[in-house]
């Protein structure tokens, strides 16, 4: 029997293996921020113990960070405080820190990548449930907690059960206006927000395939949203030429090395999954989110479900979600009136995703009442969006290009939508308050969100790229 | 450093009959600025327990003084979302001991695990049944066995078995720690080092 890409990758990480214990996993790098790290080196202190790896450890500021006067001292305290935290735990553990100011600070699952950092059949965690976006690269990355960064900084471990596995296949070419970001909206919307749960999910199929690095991130990114522990897709010559030359990529001989074992990393025609989905990329349209968990999506088009055709044990939840959003139910959702655009977060603030949003919104201008901000990943993709001219293209159109962060995807620094609004956003998660309290967000694709906010309301982006291509 | 001792629990609960909770709700992201793991209770569930004056919301079940107890029970797919621990902190800091659902979203269920905070997975039937109980008398009573891994409603005896990891059920019991258990490994980090 074949093996799985995953059990590949597991297997060559395994330090120890104990009947009844869960694995001991070796991690290759650690990423940590501000927000999930202070109590774990306390736990360091407590125990008397150094960083055990701080080489394969990197830090950088994102969740807590303004996106605005980055150079001047952070206004808010509590924020100022942790912030100053991480910079001095990483100087008294020996790590790195990309913090503010520097040229590579940016959201954590956007730098490691964009660094070199993250490869190929390599394991990674993070204290934060988007790791899995550097699965993209065929490798084992997810998300963890705080005790669990204290465990992985005091012994580059990781005591794990093996997950399944789950194999989700898109076939077919890709509709007009369709994106990555819809493909996995789509699924989610398939399989509910719990339907990944206590699996690790391999993408695969020409579809998927067809992505660059940036949309094949935005789909491992997301995989969290169906509740899986994380989401992988083998490596091939897309995935070689983003990593090549990269700072922190290997160089020489080693490069060659590296990429001789990379090509083995697939998971074998007769490997067995635990459970396997295929998708028609054909039937995909635009996709909006219209509850508070990512699975409540539909196409740009249709309408909100029934409430009598949800189960009886759902209803109260749906109804709760709905009265939440203040939408109807068996209603189009096209046409609705939003206030707010945000494009950013780890799940589409990549340069491919400024560059199709400044494309789109090139010649146009937003709505008057809208509110739109982009907010880069991170500090290298400011920079090179600047250097291709798309901040003016921006400005042009009335969008406000900020500093690198997390921002409005979870409201912890000032980036916050008010009360009773309506953001559309490019990030992964529209819960009850997620961009600040009461806010009420609706997911959608970098395209579907700048076409919202030229028009000011839900839009078929598809209408305005057929009037273009005409 | 050893975790909270867990083996048997006796109380009353508290139901939040509602499904998905994630961690956004369980503790929202603008209370994530402390360093350090005390006082999260004080703003758990905050945006359904208080509204935008910092006032009880009557109508959340945290401020009925007819339900208390150290076990809380959730709808389906519970601690969805985010991976802060601070969710798990938050519930534990409250004064909860116990979570019952008839899901648990992976990564929630391992903080609270390492927090001392039993996860108990029961089944649908068995869900709606405690929900049912509680509901009619906010006095039910349930027991937790740890050791026979067992969930009991006190009065009618209905109960139902759960599952747990077996290393994960002795670090309970025993108050282990997984550092601990990885150091004890330290020989075998070194050496997989050397080979990769
Ligand atoms: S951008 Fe949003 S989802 Fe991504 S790491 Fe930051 S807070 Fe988490």
């Amino acid at each position: 029997m074949g093996n799985t890409l995953f059990d590949k990758i597991w297997d060559a990480h395994v330090v120890s293996k104990n009947e009844g214990f869960p694995d001991v996993l070796y991690i290759d790098t650690h990423f940590i921020h501000e927000v999930t790290s202070p109590q774990a080196f306390d736990g360091l202190r407590d125990r008397g113990l150094p960083v055990f790896r701080p080489k394969q450890t990197v830090a950088t500021a994102d969740h807590n960070v303004p996106t605005i006067d980055q150079h001047l001292p952070i206004k808010e305290a509590l924020s100022r405080y942790q912030v100053d935290m991480l910079t001095k735990n990483s100087a008294e553990f020996g790590i790195e820190l990309y913090g503010l100011g520097h040229p590579y600070q940016g959201i954590v699952h956007v730098i490691g990548p964009e660094l070199g950092i993250t490869r190929p059949g390599c394991t990674y965690v993070c204290g934060d449930s988007h790791t899995s976006t550097h699965g993209a690269f065929g490798a084992i990355a997810f998300g963890i907690g705080t005790s669990q960064v204290e465990q992985v900084m005091a012994t580059q471990c990781l005591l794990q059960s093996r997950p399944k596995r789950m194999k989700i296949e898109v076939n077919g070419k890709l509709n007009l206006g369709v994106t990555s970001k819809d493909i996995i909206l789509y699924i989610i919307s398939k399989i509910s927000a719990a339907g990944g749960t206590g699996y690790f999910v391999e993408y695969a199929g020409d579809t998927i395939r067809s992505l660059s690095m940036e949309g094949r991130m935005t789909i491992c990114n997301m995989s969290i949203e169906m509740g899986a522990r994380g989401g992988l897709i083998a490596p091939d010559e897309t995935t070689f030429e983003y990593v090549k030359g990269r700072e922190f990529a290997p160089k020489g001989n080693e490069w060659d090395k590296a990429l001789a074992y990379w090509k083995t990393l697939y998971s074998d025609d007769d490997a067995v999954f635990d459970k396997v989905l295929t998708f028609d990329a054909a039937d995909i349209e635009p996709m909006i989110t219209y509850g508070t968990n990512p699975g409540m999506g539909i196409g740009v088009t249709q309408k909100t479900p029934a409430t009598n055709s949800i189960g009886t044990d759902e209803r109260s939840s749906y109804t709760k979600a709905l009265a939440y959003m203040d939408i109807d139910d068996d209603a189009a959702i096209l046409g609705k009136a939003i206030d707010y655009v945000f494009i950013g977060s780890c799940t589409n603030s990549r340069i491919e995703d400024l560059r199709q949003v400044a494309a789109f919104v090139k010649g146009k201008h937003k709505a008057d009442h809208i509110i739109a901000w982009i907010v880069p990943g991170s500090k290298q993709v400011q920079q090179q969006a600047i250097r291709e001219g798309l901040d003016k293209v921006f400005i042009e159109a009335g969008f406000a290009l900020r500093e690198p962060g997390c921002s409005a995807c979870l409201g912890m620094n000032e980036d916050k939508i008010p009360a009773g609004k309506y953001c559309v956003s490019t990030s992964n998660r529209n819960f009850e308050g997620r961009q600040g309290p009461n806010s009420r967000t609706f997911l959608a694709s970098p395209l579907t969100a700048a076409a919202a906010a030229i028009t000011g309301c839900i839009t078929d982006v598809r209408e305005m790229l057929e009037l273009e291509n005409a | 450093m050893a975790t909270k001792i867990f083996k048997h629990l006796h109380s009353t609960v508290v139901p939040v009959h509602i499904e998905n909770i994630d961690t956004d709700q369980i503790i929202p992201a603008r209370f994530l600025k402390a360093t350090t793991r005390e006082g999260f209770g004080n703003n758990l569930f905050r945006d359904w327990r208080f509204d935008e004056n910092d006032n009880p919301k009557t109508d959340f079940v945290l401020n009925n003084p007819l339900y208390s107890g150290k076990i809380l029970v959730a709808g389906k797919n519970f601690g969805c979302g985010s991976s802060r621990e601070h969710a798990a902190w938050a519930i534990a800091d409250y004064g909860f001991d116990v979570v019952v659902s008839s899901f648990f979203a992976d990564i929630f269920k391992g903080n609270a695990l390492n927090n001392g905070l039993l996860p108990i997975q029961v089944s649908d039937a068995f869900l709606r049944t405690i929900f049912t109980a509680v509901e009619t008398d906010p006095h039910t009573e349930i027991e937790v066995d740890l050791e026979k891994q067992l969930i009991k409603l006190t009065v009618t005896a209905e109960q139902e078995e759960f599952e747990i990891n077996p290393y994960k059920k002795a670090c309970l019991i025993n108050g282990y720690d997984d550092i601990d258990y990885i150091l004890s490994k330290k020989h075998l980090i070194e050496e997989f080092e050397t080979k990769a």
